[in-house]
């Protein structure tokens, strides 16, 4: 059954071996040239669970890979039952959507501690369980870093994802995501990030100044 | 006895953020009288943001006079005048902004400062009778996937660095080519990429929603300096990779927004091999998509005229003291009454 056609992949729940699973099939894009479709699709269906592997070294929750398919770029993991924090957030109570966003910041700081880049940080992209958990899942973006830079467009993207989706609760949201990710990273590093931020938004388009 | 009727009342446009000097006359229901445009064309290197609004100043009085005189306009029907407050370029703002603060008060009617990339979406709304679409913006100063929601445009994703027209450009440039009036850099590069066939490997940057085209421009240029392929190769690569990497973006917004229209504008918009890519998509999700034909795609004073109408009509103006010019304004710090509900 399909659950999700997203623009990068496609995500069906099965049944497979007696398990729950999703299966991620990223499908080939007729929009693109054949070489560089089959390139892209290829890199990410290797790096995505190799990501997703790493984060739970780092010791966040991320789903089971089950199994790689490198030939149909299909990958196979659990299924993992909750809710994404997209639908819940905004309908959360002040204090618990404080507690969340900060474990939430915690999970970020555990991954960039590692060396790990998410990519892709949304609210649709985290899943809270019912035994109060949050799984980060789509790491198809993913990288491994230790860039300054690549930390602080990875926070940045998390704002903008806040700003956009949560436009009335994402100055709250972010600063108490800040406050997680500083218990994971240090305060030290978390500052430096948080500057490298303010640095990238007056780069570009981003801010009115002047 | 029946009043004699009143004559319609016009509003005057003056774009002027970039290389561009241009002035369009448009009614208050969405007509457009004029839109005259005259482009500084640097003699080397991009644009030199003096120059240009030197250019704009030695041409912006004839260019008000022949808007003027084609839409058949009579200054005393001039009910407003709005004008490019930002973004853009500083010296050349401050030119179109001086021109419409002077027109302003020599007719003695409201001014209005209008925010370029908005102008950009809703002139292309009103062309191609678009109603909410998801707009991709792509040109040399911006790159820009923006829809409306809740009282406001947002923007999904957008350049991390230079815009995707800046990176034709400056790649192009290396590259030796040239450009004259009406055919731009990235004309030059499309038409040599439809003669290349081989694709070399080049990086393919997107980061959530957003882009990078530095590294694929470094990289592109490098591949020039190597001497190993086929300009029409390069330029071939460079095409694919970028518009790869502006569709995937698209179709992650589509999917996000589900909008049900896709709107691509901008000078970029004028690339068939783009066009063909993002239609792909817009029928997968089930879109209709338009292209903003260029008159209408580039820079061009009707969108100012009609954008600085829709905020006249909702009571908004700008007191010559608020119209000092802002460079980086973005559209989404902008509140648009004119667009209710969804």
């Amino acid at each position: 059954m399909l659950i999700k056609k997203g623009a990068e992949a496609n995500l069906y729940l099965k049944e497979w071996q007696d398990r729950k699973v999703v299966m991620k099939r990223r499908m080939p894009k007729t929009y693109r040239l054949p070489q560089l479709d089959s390139a892209i699709r290829t890199q990410r269906t290797l790096r995505e669970p190799m990501l997703i592997h790493r984060a739970k070294e780092a010791g966040v929750p991320t789903p089971t890979i089950y199994m790689i398919d490198l030939a149909e770029t299909n990958i196979i993991m659990e299924y993992i039952e909750g809710k994404q924090i997209k639908q819940i957030l905004n309908t959360m109570p002040k204090k618990e959507k404080q507690r969340l966003c900060q474990h939430i910041g915690t999970l970020i700081g555990q991954l960039h501690k590692h060396g790990i880049i998410h990519g892709d940080l949304t609210t649709s992209n985290m899943i809270l369980t019912s035994f109060n958990k949050i799984f980060l899942i789509d790491f198809g973006l993913g990288e491994y870093s230790e860039e300054l830079e690549i930390r602080g467009v990875d926070l940045h993207l998390m704002k903008r994802a806040l700003q956009s989706t949560h436009h009335r609760f994402a100055r709250q949201c972010f600063g108490a995501i800040v406050t997680g990710y500083a218990k994971s990273v240090g305060k030290e590093t978390a500052a430096k990030v948080l500057e490298k931020i303010q640095e990238i938004e007056r780069r570009g388009r981003y801010v009115e100044e002047r | 006895m029946p009043k004699k009727p009143k004559k319609p009342q016009h509003i005057l446009g003056i774009e002027s953020t970039a290389d561009d000097f241009s002035v369009g006359i448009a009614t208050f229901d969405g007509k457009i009288l004029a839109n005259i445009t005259s482009t500084y064309i640097p003699t080397q290197g991009g644009i030199h943001p003096r120059e240009a609004a030197r250019h704009h100043a030695e041409t912006a009085g004839e260019t008000i006079h022949n808007a003027l005189k084609e839409a058949k306009t009579p200054p005393s029907q001039i009910q407003a005048i709005a004008f490019s407050q930002g973004p853009g370029l500083g010296p050349c703002l401050r030119t179109g902004a001086t021109a419409a603060r002077a027109l302003a008060s020599y007719l003695n009617v409201p001014l209005i400062g209008v925010n370029h990339s908005i102008a950009h979406i809703e002139i292309g709304k009103l062309i191609t009778g678009t109603k909410d679409p998801l707009t991709l913006y792509v040109s040399g100063g911006n790159t820009i996937i923006s829809a409306y929601e809740d009282g406001y445009y947002r923007i999904f994703g957008e350049t991390l660095d230079i815009a995707i027209g800046n990176c034709l450009d400056v790649f192009a440039r290396k590259a030796g080519l040239g450009q004259s009036p009406g055919k731009p850099f990235g004309a030059t590069v499309e038409k040599l990429a439809e003669q290349g066939k081989n694709l070399i490997p080049l990086p393919f940057t997107i980061k959530g929603m957003d882009l990078s085209f530095s590294g694929l421009l470094t990289a592109a240029t490098e591949t020039l300096h190597t001497r190993k392929h086929r300009l029409e190769d390069i330029c071939f690569s460079l095409q694919e990779v970028a518009f790869s990497m502006l569709t995937e973006v698209t179709e992650r917004a589509l999917a996000h927004t589900e909008k049900p229209e896709l709107l691509l504008t901008g000078g970029v918009a004028a690339n068939k091999r783009l066009q063909t890519m993002l239609k792909t998509i817009a029928q997968e999700h089930n879109a209709h998509f338009s292209v903003v034909p260029k008159e209408y795609a580039l820079d061009n004073g009707a969108m100012i005229a009609w954008t600085g109408a829709l905020a006249y009509k909702n009571g908004i103006t700008t007191p010559i003291d608020k119209s000092t010019v802002k460079l980086k304004w973005r559209l989404d710090q902008v509140s648009v009454p004119w667009i209710n509900g969804e």
